[in-house]
Parts: structure tokens; sequence; C-alpha cells
């Protein structure tokens, strides 16, 4: 069986010990909390450290504070499963529970947490493969080699962002709370990444995300729709997290974010912005989606045709302000 | 052309390091275990392999068919991507610790009388993740059933015979 | 051997399987599971390339690694092995050429498995990269470059494994005489089986003598390979059938790991397991071909087929595997499903560097039976009829003779389609765009009618012990998980009036058991279930002789006399099973009797007649709902209706469930599943990415059991677990037909194919996406067989007494 590499497990007293070993420790050590999306790629040597930081036994992570109307903090180490079963959450944040409630598998949620669904890294059907595999058919740039296997001619790694989670994040205006050793800092859940398939985190290697801060509802409205091969398991080859406010039927903001399309999770803002302002009509709506789906560029590095991936990302915008719009 | 096969030596190198052995207490099916192992095995490694609670099966070992599923504290998880290390004071229930052959747990019974193992291979999870379901939904729909089993795949039966076995279970535990 | 007087007690029942407790438990040992004590593990290197010449392979490195007890090369191994004796075409481990990303190069066995996959790391192999054939139209060309096996081994334009034609009947004439003729183009894309359980062998060499346990579907073939490749005598060979985790014909052949670790044994002296990884298992494969089909067909205006030329090209991979009979079964069971009074059948299968194919599921019908079925869906729309109409009009009729020669006995495709058009409603279906139903049908093979390698031996051979401690019958047959033992246990039960949990089971294992072919081909119940009738009532007779005698009947018992004797609810007359077993003792001395199963001569006086006849065909029908949206190509099964012919139902649940298996293996083909290549390498092999359909992709399933009572069947019986696959595949793709108006005449159905077609028809374009054209490529003349009256139903020694006539 496929087994993971020799390593040393160190498990900190508080995030930012855990911060503190990592620093020291350098790109030998990695974070792990749930270890869902880790595991399986040490199994396959995507990565090389010799020590893992654990954080999963750091309790101060795993709780959910605050309400619908003063917003809410959730811990790091919340699992996927009990994020998506929160009910205040759900209540005021439906998009963002049903996101978690659709990330993988059942027995997976209840290990994955959301910190690492934010943090996972980008997929590439030339890079998610057994070390055998890729040794065979030559390393890319993302792990032990200098090519891109998909764009053989780019300069840059174009694996994608998957996460379920980041795009209704970025969506709702989320900040993600990171902890270094030196103290902690907040930003938007959209300035955490880059567009980049390999430094795809623009946190430090060795900052703890302890906490995603989601706004009060306040009547905002969100969804998430997924687009996978299978009713479960698969990861996202397209996804939309739409949040928006409707006042009278008229559109006062909205924001789309895509998953499954980018090296980040794209930001439709012409679409946010043709929105803004305008009565949902269907015709608008498909508008709207028209439009959001342009910054999209699917490769052939994900399941299905890439071409129609990129066709289907309209449909699940659609499908996304629809779900938004219809929810009170 | 002739050609070397990207001389490459990750694995061989990974020899060299260090085993990191932790003393852990692990409480499975209710008994405790004083263990000693390398932190880097898997949970589903140090059942089969130094428990011998080879009941737990693999199909894949990267958390894509289900087929390792325990329970820890009673949620269905992948036993191929958990640590013990992971694991301080939690209770793992393996298929051993579900019933016996003297005496069938009523979802063993029901998966026996209606055919729902054929191989029997992907069962011991399936059966653990029907009963955390049972346990938080005891009179579950089919959709529900569907939807919680969703993480464990089967090549043998269609899933037909294992979502009908879990209802059987669940109507009779009802009566 | 039909159902005898009186009424069924065992047969019939919806019992569970006598090793359900064991399966359910988690107790039931797999090969994985096995762990003695000093054993070491096995991991094997593997070609990083599709097509190479090895230079030199260097383990001296790994050899030193603290912990490697084991280091083999190509050299340990060089003896050439496969499963067909015209095809033997594999090595353990290469020594000079690997021919696909994953052919086995070295291994290493060491103390544990860290070491062992490490210590692969050390292994140096220079290889001369060689260009790959990846692809059927490729393969057909003069090669530009090496061919992938010896010119000797193959056939002109040498990427060319077998082929084959044949004329049955007047085609000229029948086509002459149609008054529509319809040309079609299709392609099946190759899959896998995917079983849950990688495959696992653990090997003792202990006094001169090998032990393997293995997950495999064939203990005798297995045997066989190894003492071919070991060079050790049969006698000193003993293959046990662990557990299984599922086979899907997946483990039919011997496998390069099971020979390996045998030999690691032998050189360690130590137990030796080897478990396939994922990625393994799918370089293991022997899966599904992908072949590509050109079929024409000739009708009269009323929708009666007058003659059909059928030809497949099949993708074999990189060896012979299964593939001489793979490329007869895409086309000779055509006869066995419908009436075609002329046909032409002609098939190659090549080489190309990939994964070799094999048997999966229904082994190479599925293929035919998609482009066929669609290929007459479209000939009714073109005549303005009824497809399910004209399907009916040229169905296959019980106890006739197919043009081809072979045999049909019961047949209950009339009852079958009635069932599932009624269930389903199918002709009052809702009309809307977007919503849409198809029908297909299929027949397929109880056990293939000739073995592997020619011999005159019965293909099933059952012993039966009785003594004072009970009963216990001994079978080589190997339980994959469809419950094979059940249906000995049920069948021996049932004869001796006991309960089958009465009955011990040893099988599987070649030091004990008698020679049976294994689980493939769905000759199980058929083959090994006649067998164990023939001893069981052998052993009855015995048991009721001895009673009778010690009643004061005694003598030679006239047959009506017996049968005042009962034999039920353990008792035989007025004593307990026990007491009879005493008084059989005493009279007979040790009881033990034999049973066993040939079938009998069915194919015609043309070689190649071997490939194809069955003692009986199972039949199939079966309609499939669905929804397909036209704006995004996604398309959801709704629900499937299957009502399957089984002869006779030994257990109606054990039946079900092997048809609903076979539903939803047949819709993750239709849908989903994907042996696909890119770079010469396979594109996906992972759980992950090769898409099997999860409880949330798999409709409902509705089944109906058809009895038809087989004369030949135990009880009637015919097969169950492969047929109702065949149907389900091109009843999805004429449900997509129904419902959006397009043809996708390739599989599998992807929403991408669907909006392609969509577009297509837009463009003023045919209606449909699917390969454009076949192959040139020259069949030679083919063999011309006359057909036989259609209603000879003669088999055995008075068919060869007719040929010879």
């Amino acid at each position: 069986m496929l087994r993971l590499p020799r390593l040393r497990y160190l498990r900190p007293a508080s995030p930012r010990e855990a911060s503190t070993a990592a620093a020291d420790l350098g790109g030998r050590a990695m974070l792990v909390a749930g270890g869902t999306d880790l595991y399986p790629k040490l199994k396959r040597r995507q990565f090389d450290p010799d020590t893992l930081v654990g954080l999963s036994h750091l309790g101060e992570l795993r709780v959910v504070r605050g309400d619908a109307c003063g917003g809410f903090e959730v811990g790091a180490l919340i699992t996927l499963s009990d994020a998506a079963a929160h009910e205040a959450l759900r209540a005021a944040h439906p998009g963002y529970a049903e996101a978690a409630g659709l990330v993988s598998s059942p027995p997976l949620r209840n290990v994955g947490t959301i910190g690492g669904n934010l943090c996972v890294d980008t997929r590439c059907n030339y890079y998610d493969m057994t070390y055998e595999w890729r040794k065979s058919i030559g390393f890319c740039m993302k792990k032990d080699g200098d090519i891109c296997l998909v764009a053989p001619s780019s300069p840059r790694c174009w694996a994608v962002s998957s996460s379920d989670t980041a795009p209704v994040a970025i969506a709702l205006g989320a900040t993600a709370l990171l902890t270094g050793p030196d103290g902690q800092r907040e930003l938007p859940v959209a300035a955490l990444y880059r567009d980049d398939g390999i430094e795809y985190l623009a946190k430090e290697p060795f900052e703890v995300l302890t906490a995603l801060r989601l706004p009060p509802s306040d009547g905002v409205r969100s969804a998430y729709v997924k687009l996978r091969r299978r009713g479960s398991i698969d990861f996202p080859i397209a996804g939309a997290g739409v949040a928006l406010r409707l006042e009278d039927g008229i559109v006062r903001w909205a924001r789309i974010v895509l998953s499954g399309v980018g090296s980040h999770p794209v930001e439709a803002k012409a679409a946010d912005e043709f929105l803004a302002g305008k009565g949902l009509t269907e015709e608008v709506t498909a508008e709207a989606a028209e439009v959001a789906a342009r910054p999209a560029k699917p490769l052939d590095n994900a399941d299905l045709a890439h071409f129609w991936r990129k066709r289907m990302v309209r449909v699940v915008v659609e499908q996304a302000i629809e779900k938004a719009a219809a929810r009170a | 052309m002739v050609d070397l096969c990207w001389f490459s030596f990750v694995m061989l190198n990974e020899l060299d390091r260090q085993i990191q052995r932790e003393p852990l207490n692990l409480r499975v099916n209710g008994e405790e275990h004083q263990i000693l192992v390398p932190v880097h095995k898997t949970l589903l490694e140090v059942l089969r392999e130094d428990l011998r609670l080879t009941g737990t099966k693999h199909g894949c070992e990267l958390g894509e068919c289900g087929t390792c599923t325990v329970l820890v504290d009673g949620q269905p998880q992948l036993s191929c991507l958990l640590l013990p290390i992971q694991l301080d004071d939690c209770e793992i229930t393996t298929v051993e610790g579900m019933g016996s052959t003297a005496e069938l747990h009523p979802l063993q019974q029901a998966f026996a009388e209606l055919g729902a193992a054929q191989c029997g291979y992907c069962t011991p999870g399936m059966l653990l993740a029907a009963r955390a379901l049972l346990e938080r939904n005891p009179l579950p729909s089919r959709d529900q059933i569907r939807e919680a089993l969703a993480g464990n795949l089967c090549r043998c039966t269609g899933y037909a015979k294992i979502v009908e076995a879990v209802e059987l279970a669940a109507q009779r535990s009802l009566r | 051997m039909s159902a005898r007087r009186g009424e069924l007690r065992v047969i019939g029942q919806p019992l569970q399987k006598v090793d359900a407790a064991a399966r359910v438990t988690g107790v039931a040992v797999y090969a994985d599971d096995l762990n003695l004590p000093r054993m070491l593990h096995c991991r094997i290197l593997r070609s990083p390339h599709p097509h190479a010449r090895i230079l030199s392979v260097d383990a001296s490195a790994a050899r030193r690694i603290p912990g490697v007890k084991a280091v083999l090369t190509g050299h340990d191994l060089p003896i050439r092995f496969g499963i067909l004796p015209v095809s033997q075409d594999e090595r353990a481990l290469e020594a000079e050429k690997v021919r696909y990303v994953g052919d086995p190069v070295a291994a290493v066995a060491a103390v544990d498995e860290e070491i062992a996959a490490a210590a692969l790391d050390a292994i140096r192999v220079e290889y001369e990269v060689l260009e790959p054939v990846m692809s059927i139209e490729e393969a057909l060309r003069e090669p530009a470059h090496e061919p992938i096996h010896d010119r000797a081994y193959t056939r002109r334009p040498f990427n060319v494994h077998r082929q084959l034609s044949y004329d049955f009947g007047d085609v000229e004439a029948g086509f002459a005489r149609a008054d529509h003729v319809r040309e079609d183009v299709f392609f099946y894309q190759g899959n896998t089986h995917l079983p849950m359980e990688q495959h696992s062998a653990v090997a003792t060499y202990i006094d001169g003598r090998l032990t393997l346990w293995t997950s495999t579907q064939v203990v005798h073939y297995v045997h066989r390979a190894l003492a071919k490749v070991l060079e050790l005598p049969l006698n000193r060979i003993r293959v046990i059938g662990a557990a299984h985790g599922g086979g899907f014909g997946g483990k039919t052949d011997p496998f390069a790991h099971e020979i390996i670790v045998s030999k690691m044994a032998m050189v360690s002296g130590r137990p030796v397991k080897c478990t396939l990884t994922r990625e393994e298992v799918f370089y293991a494969h022997r899966g599904r071909h992908p072949v590509l089909m050109w079929i024409k067909t000739g009708v009269t205006s009323e929708g009666r087929i007058t003659a059909m030329h059928y030809r497949s090209a099949l993708d074999g991979g990189a060896y012979g595997s299964y593939g001489a009979a793979s490329a007869f079964y895409t086309g000779t069971l055509q006869t066995t499903t419908y009436d075609i009074p002329a046909y032409r059948f002609d098939s190659v299968r090549v080489f190309t560097n990939k994964a070799p194919c094999g048997p999966k599921r229904g082994h190479g019908t599925p293929q035919g039976r998609f482009g066929v079925e669609l290929h007459l869906e479209k000939i009714a729309h073109d005549l303005g009829m009824d497809p399910v109409e004209l399907k009916q009009k040229n169905f296959v009729k019980p106890f006739t003779r197919a043009v081809n020669w072979l045999r049909v006995t019961s047949c209950g495709l009339e009852e079958c389609t009635q069932k599932v058009l009624d269930a389903a409603g199918y002709l009052g279906r809702e009309r809307r765009e977007g919503h849409g139903m198809g029908f297909a049908i299929s027949s397929y093979m109880s056990g293939a009618g000739t073995a592997i390698y020619w011999n005159d031996m019965a293909h099933s051979e059952v012993q039966l012990k009785v003594d004072r401690t009970g009963v216990t019958a001994y079978c080589g047959a190997m339980d994959i998980g469809q419950g094979s033992d059940s249906v000995l246990a049920f069948v021996v039960a049932e004869e001796l009036g006991l309960t089958p949990a009465d009955v011990r089971l040893v099988t599987a294992d070649t030091d004990t058991t008698p020679v049976d072919l294994g689980s493939y081909s769905s000759r199980v119940t058929f083959m090994a279930g006649n067998a164990a009738l023939e001893a069981a009532r052998k052993m009855r007779n015995l048991l009721v002789e001895a009673v009778a005698e010690k009643r004061g009947l005694g003598g030679d018992l006239p047959a009506d006399l017996r049968d005042t004797i009962e034999v039920r609810d353990g008792r035989i007359g007025d004593f307990s099973f026990e007491e009879a077993c005493v008084l059989a003792t005493a009279r007979f001395g040790a009881l033990s009797t034999t049973g066993s199963y040939r079938p009998p001569r069915i194919g015609g006086p043309f070689k190649g007649s071997g490939v194809g006849p069955s003692p009986a065909y199972s039949y199939s029908a079966c309609v499939v709902d669905v929804d397909a949206d036209a704006r995004s190509g996604l398309l959801t099964v709704n629900r499937v209706w299957i009502a399957h012919d089984v002869g006779r139902a030994i257990n109606p649940l054990l039946v079900v469930g092997q048809v609903e298996g076979s539903v939803y293996m047949g819709l993750g083909e239709a849908l989903m599943e994907e042996q696909s290549y890119r770079k010469g390498r396979h594109k996906w092999p992972s759980m992950l990415e090769y898409k099997s359909p999860t409880f949330l992709d798999t409709p409902e399933i509705e089944t109906f059991i058809i009895e038809t009572v087989d004369p030949e069947g135990p009880y009637g019986a015919k097969e169950a677990g492969q047929g109702p696959l065949l149907p389900v595949v091109p009843a999805v793709a004429a449900a997509v037909y129904d419902a959006l108006g397009i043809w996708v005449d390739e599989i599998p159905i992807t929403p991408e194919k669907i909006l392609r077609a969509l577009e297509a028809r837009q463009k003023g374009q045919q209606a449909r996406y699917g390969p454009k054209a076949f192959p040139a490529f020259d069949f030679g003349q083919p063999i011309r067989v006359e057909p036989p009256d259609p209603h000879d139903m003669r088999v055995g020694p008075e068919l060869e007494e007719a040929f010879r006539a």
C-alpha cells in the first residue's frame, strides 16, 4: 500500500508556538490540521518535509463564535461537516455552509477542516499523481521538475485552485486570521491567494490560519454551485460562489467568485459591476453569467474537456445567482 | 534515444531519516492498546499490521474510495488518512467492534440477509458509515442513506441492496 | 437435467449466502490480510516508458540496502507465459523490452514494504526509448518504427495480433434482397474492472513445495502458469484462492506478481507478499478492449434483417491475454441475439503500448451489443418504425441454430421485453425535449463451451464425501463474491435433503479440490452446478439404497420403489441423515461420489468455431429513463428496468444481486468510466480520477427475473453475472436520442459529446458524435461456412457424426 514518508510530528502548545516551530524549520516543516489534503500528497511524494507541525490538538481553534448579527469567527479546525451542519451559520450564510458540505465525501469532511480547505493545494492531473507516475512522465515545475506539462512553453504553473469554500468566503467579504511567530494579522480571504499554481498562497508558509471571520448576515444572500463528474468525492471542475444583496428586487451589490478555473479563486468583478443596480431578470442573470465566465481559463489538467468546463462556468454562475436570489 | 529514467532518489533518501516512535494509548473497540509505532504509520496500517485487525480493508490509501472507513468517536473517518498520534482519547470502532459471527449487529444481519455484501471488501466501511448514520438518524430516507454513504465505493452490488439493507436494519431497530 | 419431480426446498429460495457472516464481520481472510512469520514484502519496479528496449539493469545498489533480502530481474524469470496457449507473450519480469508504462522490470523483497518501495529507486535501468504505438489506426498502418512484438509472432502490418474473417451464409445475396441498407461506425472506449480489492498474493516455499494464496478468479490457470515459468512439477505447487475482493474478469489471467512472489519465496526461503498499489491495478488491467466497429445491415421494408456485415478492430494493449478470444466475442453472439440469415464477421486485434486488455464482465460482447443495438435503432428510424418493433421482429427464437452454428436453447427474450416495456410504460412515455427512454436487449453465454487450452477433460469436477461427520463438497471453483460456493451448497443440500449450512465446502485449493476452470465466462452455476448435481445424486442413491436395504427392500431397487423413500428435512426415509450415513458407510465403505460436467460439442465444422458456443444463453431486456439537458449536456439516468432470463433462479436474491451489479457497471461504462491515455501513459490511474459511480450516481434499478427452465442447466438455471450489463449501455445511448434527437455513437457519453452532437446538428451536419470511419485494413479471404439447418439441435457425438457424414 501507499505509505507516508518517515516524518517527525510535533505538537506545539499554541498556534504561535506552531508558527515559530515551522518558521525555525523552514522548508523542512509543514503545518497540518486534518491532513486530508496533505497526507495523500505526501504519500505521492508531492512535498518533502521531514517534520509535520500538528495543529489538530489545539482545541482553541475548534470553536465557532458569534452570530448572524455580529458576524462569525469560525475556528480553523472546525471540520467541514460541522461547518456545513452549524445551524446559525447555515441560516446566516447558507452559501458558505453548502460549499463546506460539498467538499469531497462525508468521511473526508469529518476530518477535513475549514482552514485546510481554504489552504488546499492547487491541483493538476499531471501533478496529483504518484511519485512513480511523475517520474515516468518527467517531473513538472511544481515538484522536482522545470516545465509545465499542461502548457510546456509556459513559464508558470497552471495548477488549479480547487477550494470549494474560498469562493463564497471571498464573495461574502470574509477575512482570515493568521498567526505568525511575531503575532496575528487579519487579511481579506481574497488577499490570501496569488495567481500562481506553485506559490498560490500569499501567506508565509509558517503562518497558521487560525480562523475565518464571516461578516454579519445583514440580508446578504449567498449560494455555491459546484460542478463535478460525480455526486461525491470529486473536486470542483468549475464552481461559483455568489453573495448578493437585493433591495426591492434590485441588486445593490453582488460578488461572484469562481473555483476550479484558474490558479486562484477568480473574482468576476466585471459581472459584479454589471449586476449592481439591476433587477434580476432572466436576461440580466444570463448576461451576468456570460460576463462572469470571461476570466475563467480552464486548461486540460482537470477532469472532463476544458472546452466544456469553460462553457459550464456560465451555467454554474447562473444557477448560483438564481439560487442565492431565491434565498430569503 | 538512450534514457536513464530521470534518476530520482526521493524515496531512497528517506531511508536515512530517523524514525520517530511515540508511545500511544489507542482505544479500539473498547479495548486499550499501548502501542509504540512510528508516527508516520497511518491508523489503517497500525490497525492491520500492528493490532492485526484486518477487518479494515483498503482500496487506494489516498482517501478516494472509502474502503478503510472506521468510526472515530462515532464519526466515519478514513483510517488511511489518520495518524494515531492525532487520536489521543478517541474511541475507535472497526468492523470487529460492531458485532461478531456469534452475534451480528442488526446492520450486519441485514447486509447478510439481503446479499448487500457480495465480495465483502467494501462492506466493513459501508457498515460503519451506515451505523454512524443510524445513530444520528434512526429512520433515514433512501436519499439520506445515499448521501451518507456517498464516500464509499462498491463495485459489486450497484448499491441497491446496501440501501435496502440499511433501510431494513433501521426499520427493525425501531420495532 | 431439468427440474426433478417434486417440490424444491432449497433451490429457488432467497437464502443468504453460506459465507455471509464471514463477509459482514471482517473475518474473511483476503490475501492481503495474511501475515506470516518472517514474511517479506515485495514491490515491483515497472517501466516508465510505453515502449523501450532494456539495455541494462543494475540492481547491485538495491541489494546492498539493509533490509533488502532478494532482488529479481528479468534474467531470473525468462520463461514466457500467457493465459492462451497461442499467446505466450508475457514475462513476469521483462529483460529485453518493455511494452507499456507499468510493464514489470525488477522486484525487491525486503523486511518491510517501506524499504522495498525505497529500494526500487536504487535499481538502475538503462533504456533505449522507442516510438510508442498508441491507437488502433496507428497500429493498422505499416509500422514506421520497430513493432511492439517480434514479426514472427504478429501479422502484417506487424502490430496486428490476430485477425479473422468469416462468411456465414450468402451475405451478398442477403444484401441484394434488402430494401434498405445502412452503414454505421461506433467506438466503445476501454475501461477497467476496478475491483475494490487490489490484487495480492502471498507465497511460501517449504520442503520443496510452493504454496500461493492469491486473489484470483481461477486457481487452476495460476497453477499452470507457475509450473511453466518456475519449472516445477504441478504436484509441487499449491494455489489457494484467498477470500476474494472483486474480479469482474480482472483476476482471470495469471499475473506477474503471483509468479514473482513465488520465485522470491523460493530464493529467500521466507514467505513473501506482494499487494499491488491502486495504480498498479490499473496497469495489471486486462479490462475492456477499446473497439472500433463498422456495421452494415440490410433489411426488408418490413424490418426483417436480410444480412449483416460486422467489423471490429480491438485495441489490445501490449500483450495477448484473452485477446484472441475477445476478438471473436465482439461478433459471434450477434446471432444468438438476433435472427440474422447471413452474416459476415471480420475482426482484427492490434497491439498498442498500453496496459493489456482482456476479459471484463461481458468479455468482448458489450462493444458489439452497443454498436448493433444503436445501428438497429437507426435503421428503425430510417424505416419510420418503432425501434422496439423492429428489434422484436428479429429476435432470435428458442431452440434454433444460428447461421454461425451456435445453438440457442431456452430463450426468454419476448417475456423479458414485455416485462420491461410494461413496467417502464415505454410506449406511453412522456415525450418532451430533454426526456427520453431507450430500450435494448442482449444474450450471453452460460460458460464457454471450450476450455482455454485444448483438452477432452471435464470443465468442472466435484467430489462429495459423506461420513459420520457430515457432508463435504470439494470443487476447484472460486467464489469471487457472486456466491458460487453457496450455489454448490444449495445444490448438494437440495439433493440430500439438508440445509445449505449442513454442507461443508472446500473450494479453490489445487491440493485438495478437483479442477474447475474457475469464475469466468459465467460458467460456475451451469458447470459446477451440474457437476455438483451429478455427485449429489449419486450420493443420494447410495444413501437411499442403504436405507432401502435396511428396510428389507434390498437388492436392485426399482426406481419407483426407491422414490418412495423420501429424502427431505434431514431424513432419508425413516432414518435421520446421520443414521443413513452410518448404514451406507457400513454397506459400501467410505462414501465418496464424483460429478463432472463437460459441455457438449456445439460449434460448427470450421476453424475458430470454439469461441461462442455455450450450452445455454441467458437473455436480458432493459429500458433506461433519462433526462438530458441540451444546454449543459448533463445526463441523468432516472431509472433502469431490467428483465433477465436466468433459466431458473437457483437463488433469486443472488440473481438480483448479479443483475443490479451488472446494470451499475454498465451505467459506469455508458456514462463515465474510461481507461484513457495521454502522452503514452494512463491518464489517471487512481480511484479519484478514474470515475466510477457513487451511491449518488446510481439510479433505482427494477429487476425482473424471467424463468424459462433451460433443459441442460442445473434445475434449468443459466447465467446471471454478465449478460445484464450488455443492454444497459446501448439503452442509455438510445434514451439520449429519444431525449434530444442526437446520436452519441461512442461511450462514455460525456456531456461534452452531447454538446458536440447538438452543435453538429445546429451546423446542419449529422446530429451525432462519434468516429468518422473504420480504418482501411485487408481482412483477407473470409472463411466460408455453410449455415446449418436452423432446426438442427444436435450436439456432441451426434453433431460430430453429422460433420463426418
